[in-house]
């Protein structure tokens, strides 16, 4: 089977974001970006699949503008065969993102689409589902076990009660949680041959995918600050403080 | 304006974060519809009728619909959604299962875990972990949105008496099946609705420890949670995991016993009104965001604190 692997270029999830100045949005200059660690966790899984004689090539795609190719070629240092950049801004509105998604996917046949579960800048946690919508096939959202049984998927999934197990046909849409994987480290002899895999850009015009848009960001602000609190001496001085001043213990 | 409300239920009953959708949904201000579709739901569509300023209940039943399925019931939703101006869902791992495909075949863009209503096309939610919030405005002709539950009070779960309306259409996708689920069983109250939660990390060392919180937990009738690298260790189940990519509490009081205060840990619990921090490590970050810290050996101090409630 083939398997498409959406990636995103993110903030380094060490990275503390800070705001801009003028509010319009967050500060990214100079800020170290990665690919998003759930999107890590996807290639991974791909690549495993691969390992494991299920899957025959394993494609990655990112839409943004021509830095998100780092990514791309870092998900290539880390076993995929071929990449595909789809040049467009960055932090695309989602349902964009998934009308491309679609438009390549449906160019590749894809049998699998792993995406993550959440890019962690903007938390929309969407995409996934989006694209398995418009394609009208089924989804596993926050994976946490994939198991390939012949022309379908047994996938167990994350969810807030516990855990939940569906089965999907294929072509199906997978979208990953934390424990899914532990992801490799990229060694340097496949960071070099990383840099010789095709890597092929596309616009969505030439895919004929129709952007959507509608959402517009009106100003960014950041958290409200917590009073710095203070430290207690004591077990019996803290039940003390949450009786008696807190008042949030009886 | 009127709004339709995607309900979240086992059937039997309403989960509690329905009531904050209606409060979200009463904000934003015009008529208000409740969506329950499920199997044998009579007992949750009856609850969903008792709220508040509900106008009216929409209860779709069929085995298509027992699991809430984002397959089926998105292709329901969407069949209901003309005349809305609103549809709203849950930002709970069932919500965020389902809303977008609603979104998507809407052909609209959706908005994520809203967090307070400026207008009625105008929202904000954070961004970044929390780092960031937001302010986002849609044009889009129907508004899709998931509700951070934590950050809308709970609307009177009585007093109301919503019409019921059967809807008989039935979506079941080909290509998707149930095969089972593990839920966890406990006589503690849920995570995002309880009003104090005591979490463990990394620091507990061993499932076997979370004991100490479980009997701090039942002494304050507080939900346990934990930090991922607890979940990850397997000390704890992962419903338990708070944060970023887990569960968005905000209790009048959260004990974090052996949290380090990671960004992805604090997004999940830094609106919390009263925040104690117990680590034996005095330049934890945790301690940044504690109304009130104790520098202790956890293993010391859990179990003085259980004696001394
Ligand atoms: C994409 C992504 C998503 C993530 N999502 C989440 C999330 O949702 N939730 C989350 O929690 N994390 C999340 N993380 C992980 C996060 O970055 C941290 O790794 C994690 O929160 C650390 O957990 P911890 O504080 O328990 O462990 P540690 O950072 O190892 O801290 C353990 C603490 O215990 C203290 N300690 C040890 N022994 C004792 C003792 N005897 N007495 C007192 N104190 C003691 C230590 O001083 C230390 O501060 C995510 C990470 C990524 C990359
Ligand atoms: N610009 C993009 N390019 C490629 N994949 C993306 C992009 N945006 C989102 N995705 C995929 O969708 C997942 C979820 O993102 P989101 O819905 O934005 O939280 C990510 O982990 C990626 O797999």
């Amino acid at each position: 089977m083939k398997v498409l692997v959406a990636v995103k270029r993110v903030i380094d999830y060490n990275v503390k974001v800070r705001v801009k100045s003028d509010r319009s949005d967050v500060d990214l200059a100079n800020v170290k970006m990665a690919l998003n660690p759930f999107c890590e966790i996807a290639v991974e899984e791909a690549v495993r699949l691969k390992e494991a004689g299920t899957a025959e090539e394993v494609v990655v795609v990112s839409i943004g503008s021509k830095s998100c190719q780092e990514q791309l070629r870092t998900a290539l240092a880390l076993g995929a065969d071929r990449a595909i950049q789809v040049d467009a801004q960055d932090q695309l509105d989602s349902l964009s993102v998934a009308r491309i998604l679609q438009k390549v996917a449906e160019e590749e046949s894809a049998d699998l689409i792993l995406l993550g579960k959440q890019a962690i800048d903007s938390d929309n946690n969407q995409t996934g589902q989006m694209l398995a919508a418009l394609m009208d096939r089924p989804q596993a959202t926050f994976a946490s076990e994939v198991v390939v049984e012949g022309d379908a998927l047994k996938v167990t999934r994350e969810i807030d009660g516990g855990l939940q197990t569906l089965s999907l046909k294929l072509p199906a849409i997978v979208t990953t949680d934390l424990r899914l994987n532990e992801p490799r480290y990229a060694s340097l002899p496949n960071i070099m041959k990383a840099k010789r895999k095709p890597l092929d850009v596309k616009t969505p015009d030439e895919l004929g995918a129709q952007l959507a848009g509608g959402v517009e960001l009106l100003s960014v602000e950041p958290p409200a600050e917590r009073q710095a609190g203070i430290k207690v001496g004591s077990v019996e001085e803290l039940v003390d403080k949450l009786r008696n001043e807190a008042k949030v213990v009886a | 304006m009127s709004i339709l409300i995607i309900t979240e239920h086992d059937n039997q009953s309403l989960k509690p974060v329905t009531l904050s959708l209606v409060t979200a949904a009463q904000q934003i201000g015009g008529d208000i519809d409740l969506l329950v579709a499920g199997e044998n739901a009579q007992p949750a569509a009856e609850a969903a009728a008792s709220i508040a300023g509900v106008r009216k209940v929409i209860h779709a039943d069929n085995a298509a619909y027992a699991h809430q399925l984002a397959e089926n019931v998105s292709k329901l939703v969407v069949e209901l959604a003309e005349g809305y101006t609103h549809i709203l869902a849950p930002g709970t791992t069932t919500g965020k299962n389902l809303a977008p495909r609603v979104a998507a075949l809407l052909g609209v863009n959706q908005l994520s875990d809203i967090i307070a209503v400026e207008a009625a096309d105008t929202f904000k939610r954070p961004i970044y972990a929390g780092n960031a919030i937001a302010t986002v405005k849609s044009a889009d002709a129907v508004k899709v949105i998931t509700v951070r539950g934590t950050a809308f009070d709970a609307a009177e779960a009585s007093g109301g008496s919503a019409t019921v309306e059967a809807c008989d259409s039935v979506h079941q996708h080909a290509d998707v099946s149930f095969v089972g689920e593990e839920l966890a069983k406990s006589d503690r109250p849920e995570l995002t609705a309880a009003s104090v939660v005591i979490s463990g990390g990394r620091g507990m060392g061993n499932g076997e420890n979370f004991d100490m919180l479980n009997k701090v937990a039942d002494k304050l009738g507080a939900a346990v949670g934990a930090s991922r690298a607890a979940v990850d260790a397997g000390f704890v189940p992962n419903d338990m995991q708070v944060g970023q990519t887990g569960k968005m509490v905000a209790p009048e009081l959260y004990i974090a016993v052996g949290i380090s205060g990671a960004i992805q840990h604090l997004a999940g619990m830094k609106d919390s009104k009263i925040i104690v921090a117990i680590n034996k490590d005095e330049e934890a970050p945790i301690f940044q965001v504690a109304d009130y810290g104790l520098v202790a050996d956890l293993f010391e101090a859990v179990p003085e604190l259980e004696s001394r409630l």
